[in-house]
């Protein structure tokens, strides 16, 4: 070692140091995952037997059923018949080309997912909008969430909990949930700054500013975030299937391991209507619901 | 009680900038807003501000932007804490208020009016009228009872369902209007309420609320860029510029003996003829004749410093008599009754009225016009050169 020079070699700490390390925090977190995992494993009980009854839910109903809930309540949402009509036609062709238990699994994990990242990021969001100290904190914490290789942070879920459902339902958020904390946090801070002054002005607490004003003038922000983290929690299902998530991922990991190419293209072909559907859906709600927000023509 | 002023500001300061507190000592020798800026980094807002305002009156704050009448005006209801100096509002300091106080103080003794509306985008007409009420926890039956009656009052009946977005700017502040009276507080807090709407609405509304303070009598306090509106409105006016009182006062008072030449040079481009009243440039009431006969009429005449006289019987003022008309008739019959022959017509005018709405009048007469009140009491004297100098004296004081 000491022959090279320093000018040509970058001057990397010693191999033997670097093991070390590395085996000390390895060894670290498993003796922490040996010693808490199980009852780590245990706080995420309800939610797995949620994600499971849910799954269920979906898989046991007869598909007429499902398809017919389903179709409803994008007519609730978007009120377009054409809209409608394109869901079924779309679900029938999944479920006619073979898909549709998959198709299942994978909705149930994307709504799971997306109630949960909607529970947990808005008040996040808020939090950050509140406080410029707690902005400073959570944006690195967001921008690492959503860089760092999906595959880097699997490792320890996976070390820590094993490979399923829950693993996998948390490495989906740690990947989708980004978008809808930065967006409520942004939302939160454009409200027009008139409108909260007299929201002040005229006695509102900080509890009638934020749900009577804040909340709803962010809503449309907020709801860009949430239709950008289910698009995300869709993209992230591939991976999932890597640690066991049941669902159209998998059969894609199979076509690439196997070079399958009609078999991937299908289940793909599935999740891009699946990513489809909710935006559409999402979209068409929030702006039907907000209608009056846009209209800033006046005079 | 009813003598104390509503609302007193005393010493108050106010300095934007990190520690605000640390540069004080700097401001309390006299520091430049300029210098203070350059040295330090703090910008001083407002400087030693004094005044009172009583209770009914229409007080305007105007300045040019910059001048601190928007930060002015927060200090009032606390949107923005001063850096020192003391708000008292019914003699309760409002700067020892907690938290909870000061809500309820903002919910029930101000409310105010904002240049952008500051409407909810999201809420009606109707909710947007009673927010001051739903966020007091009034029953929602009663809010509705009352927005209702309100927004009938600015004139948008018919308008309750609607989003803001959908009504016009003028519309909008009516709704803005609305809502601030809703809450029945005392005190309305009008930051440049009319200087986002065109000229033609922002009159009619300056019209609307000088009716609705004749019916209401609230203690306004309104924020203006614009002389010809604060003259317009004010009872009084103050002149804030760079953060300080330059003059206060009623408003005739600023247009005639301008404090500065920055307010002067503010006074120079108002139209006189439409803000000054009668009562501004009248001449004390001399000539009064009241005699019932002829004799005595001329007697009182003869006493007078002109002329002519303006009569008055029992039934008030009849019109104008003049020395000769009265000489003629004294040779005749000097203990008869004055008779409407010998009473020229000549129209009054009232104390209140603005110059330019009697020039015709002046015009039409080469004798002063008598000034009448409505309860037909003799006021005073408008000589046409006594108008003319006043309307004229901006030029020549210019050239």
């Amino acid at each position: 070692m000491s022959d090279k020079s320093w000018i040509t070699e970058f001057p990397a700490m010693e191999r033997s140091d670097l093991l070390t390390i590395r085996k000390t925090l390895d060894g670290a977190y498993r003796d922490f995952s040996r010693e808490y995992g199980d009852f780590i494993e245990s706080l995420f009980d309800p939610l797995l037997s949620f994600l499971v009854w849910f799954e269920q839910l979906l898989l046991q109903s007869p598909w007429f059923i499902v398809l017919g809930c389903m179709t409803g309540l994008v007519y609730l949402a978007s009120r377009s018949w054409k809209l409608s009509a394109s869901v079924v036609v779309a679900m029938s062709m999944i479920g006619y080309f073979g898909m549709w238990d998959n198709t299942m699994r994978t909705l149930s994990m994307i709504t799971v997912c997306t109630l949960l990242a909607i529970v947990v990021g808005i008040p996040v969001g808020i939090a950050m909008a509140r406080s410029d100290r707690v902005q400073k904190i959570v944006t690195p914490m967001l921008d690492i969430m959503q860089t760092m290789p999906a595959f880097v942070y699997l490792i320890p879920v996976v070390m820590l909990l094993g490979i399923g459902k829950i693993p996998g339902l948390i490495a989906v958020i740690i990947y989708a949930i980004p978008p809808v904390i930065r967006l409520t946090n942004l939302g939160i801070r454009l409200v027009d700054r008139e409108v909260l002054e007299a929201a002040t002005a005229f006695g509102a607490n900080s509890m009638q500013r934020l749900f009577g004003v804040q909340l709803p003038l962010a809503m449309p922000t907020i709801m860009a975030g949430i239709n950008q983290t289910i698009m995300m929690a869709l993209a992230m299902v591939v991976i999932a299937s890597m640690i066991g998530v049941k669902g159209l991922g998998q059969p894609v990991l199979k076509s690439i391991t196997n070079q399958y190419f009609t078999l991937g293209l299908l289940n793909g072909l599935a999740i891009v209507v699946l990513a489809i559907i909710f935006d559409r859906v999402s979209q068409a709600w929030a702006s039907r619901t907000q209608k009056h927000l846009g209209e800033t023509a006046h005079g | 009680m009813a003598d104390q002023p509503l609302i007193e500001i005393r010493n108050l300061y106010k300095v934007f900038g990190k520690k605000p507190a640390s540069v004080m000592p700097l401001v309390h020798d006299g520091a430049g807003k300029d210098q203070l800026l350059a040295d330090t980094g703090h910008t001083l807002g407002l400087r030693d501000i004094n005044l009172s305002i009583e209770r009914g009156e229409i007080f305007v704050i105007m300045g040019l932007s910059g001048s601190g009448k928007s930060t002015m005006i927060r200090h009032f209801n606390r949107l923005i804490d001063p850096t020192e100096g003391q708000i008292l509002v019914d003699g309760i300091d409002v700067m020892l208020l907690n938290n909870k106080e000061l809500e309820q103080f903002r919910r029930h003794k101000m409310s105010m009016v904002f240049q952008r509306f500051g409407l909810l985008p999201h809420k009606t007409v109707l909710e947007n009228v009673a927010y001051g009420l739903s966020v007091q926890g009034m029953k929602k039956p009663e809010q509705v009872l009352k927005a209702t009656e309100w927004l009938e009052t600015v004139g948008l009946k018919g308008y309750e369902k609607q989003y803001p977005s959908q009504l016009s700017g003028g519309q909008q502040q009516r709704v803005g209007l609305a809502r601030a009276l809703c809450t029945d507080a005392e005190i309305l807090l009008m930051d440049e309420a009319f200087s986002a709407l065109d000229p033609l609405i922002r009159s009619e509304m300056q019209d609307q609320l000088i009716e609705l303070q004749d019916k209401l009598h609230k203690t306004i306090i309104f924020i203006t860029h614009d002389l010809d509106e604060a003259l317009r409105l004010g009872d009084r006016i103050a002149i804030l510029k760079d953060g300080e009182l330059v003059q206060m006062g009623k408003p005739e008072e600023i247009l005639l003996h301008p404090a500065t030449d920055y307010v002067e040079a503010f006074v120079k481009d108002v139209n006189r003829a439409r803000a000054l009243t009668v009562e501004t440039v009248m001449q004390p009431p001399i000539n009064r004749i009241s005699a019932s006969t002829i004799g005595g009429a001329l007697e009182q005449m003869k006493k007078l410093p002109e002329n002519y006289g303006y009569y008055f019987n029992d039934d008030g003022y009849q019109g104008i008599v003049l020395q000769e008309s009265l000489e003629e008739a004294v040779k005749t019959d000097a203990a008869g009754s004055v008779e409407d022959n010998m009473v020229e017509e000549l129209d009054s005018v009232f104390p209140d009225a603005i110059l330019e709405s009697i020039i015709p009048d002046t015009l039409e007469t080469i004798y002063p016009l008598p000034v009448v009140d409505s309860d037909g009491e003799f006021q005073g004297e408008l000589c046409r050169s006594d108008l003319i100098e006043v309307l004229s004296e901006t030029h020549t004081k210019a050239a």
